[in-house]
């Protein structure tokens, strides 16, 4: 299921700010370990974020995104302490859904 | 083999508990995949990536599209890229790095009320030409910075 993600959402000026951190490996399946074996790739695919069931951002991810992905995003609207849900899913077909509160 | 899956099974195989593991997604990745442009992200030229992501004629140049990242990379693995649109009714963003060997890094999408405006950090194994593709009302537009990584980023 992963590690939890680090969620942060605060409106400003009628602008949602939205900043995730995600906690995967994001192996790409290029690199080899201390015996030489290729590392099998395994990382992120997609990642869509809702605000009240709606979509408010969708992306795809390659292997080329790095370790721990980082992602920010602006939306317009959002209450303050309504919810933005972040979800992906992994090339092994691996989810995880966390949510943040907007501040 | 599916490891979840066999733990499932020897279980018990409870039906409720399968239908709990299939509706969130566990037993079915090639569902959860159906929407990840495949063939975009596994191109290996940059020719190749442009052409699967439904570009035909070369993007125009656009000033109005804002690239930022650093001009020099000490550590490949971990380059910050921003892109802002200010083109109109741009619906999505595609950060392309050229060296890369897939040059295809991340494809947003944006919905509208959503500002064409995306942070990420990606990997570069060299230093290369980045772009940001945009589409706007259909049409591609495209901006370039040239990125120096000092440090791979892809191992080896």
């Amino acid at each position: 299921m992963g590690n939890p993600m680090k969620i942060r959402a605060s409106n400003k000026d009628g602008v949602t700010e939205v900043k995730v951190l995600m906690s995967h490996e994001m192996e790409t399946g290029q690199r080899k370990d201390a015996s030489g074996a290729t590392v099998p790739a395994w990382y992120i695919t997609e990642v869509s974020a809702t605000y009240k069931g709606k979509p408010v951002l969708k992306a795809e991810f390659g292997p080329a995104v790095s370790k721990n992905p980082y992602l920010a995003f602006k939306f317009k609207g959002g209450d303050k302490g309504e919810k933005v849900v972040v979800s992906w899913t992994d090339s092994k077909g691996d989810t995880r859904s966390d949510e943040g509160v907007i501040s | 083999m599916n490891k979840q899956r066999r733990e499932v099974l020897k279980a018990g195989g409870s039906l409720g508990l399968l239908g709990i593991l299939a509706g969130i997604g566990l037993l079915k990745p090639e569902l959860a995949l159906a929407d990840w442009n495949k063939a975009a992200f596994e191109a290996k030229s940059f020719e190749d990536t442009l052409k699967a992501l439904g570009v035909t004629a070369k993007p125009a140049d656009s000033g109005d599209i804002q690239l930022n990242a650093p001009d020099i990379a000490e550590n490949g693995a971990v380059v910050p890229v921003a892109v802002v649109s200010n083109i109109a009714n741009t619906q999505s963003i595609a950060i392309l790095i050229e060296k890369n060997p897939n040059a295809l890094g991340a494809n947003f999408t944006i919905p509208e009320g959503t500002e064409a405006n995306v942070t990420t950090r990606v990997k570069m194994g060299q230093t290369s030409n980045v772009y940001a593709l945009i589409k706007a009302d259909g049409k591609f537009f495209m901006s370039m910075k040239e990125v120096k990584v000092t440090l791979g980023g892809c191992g080896g």
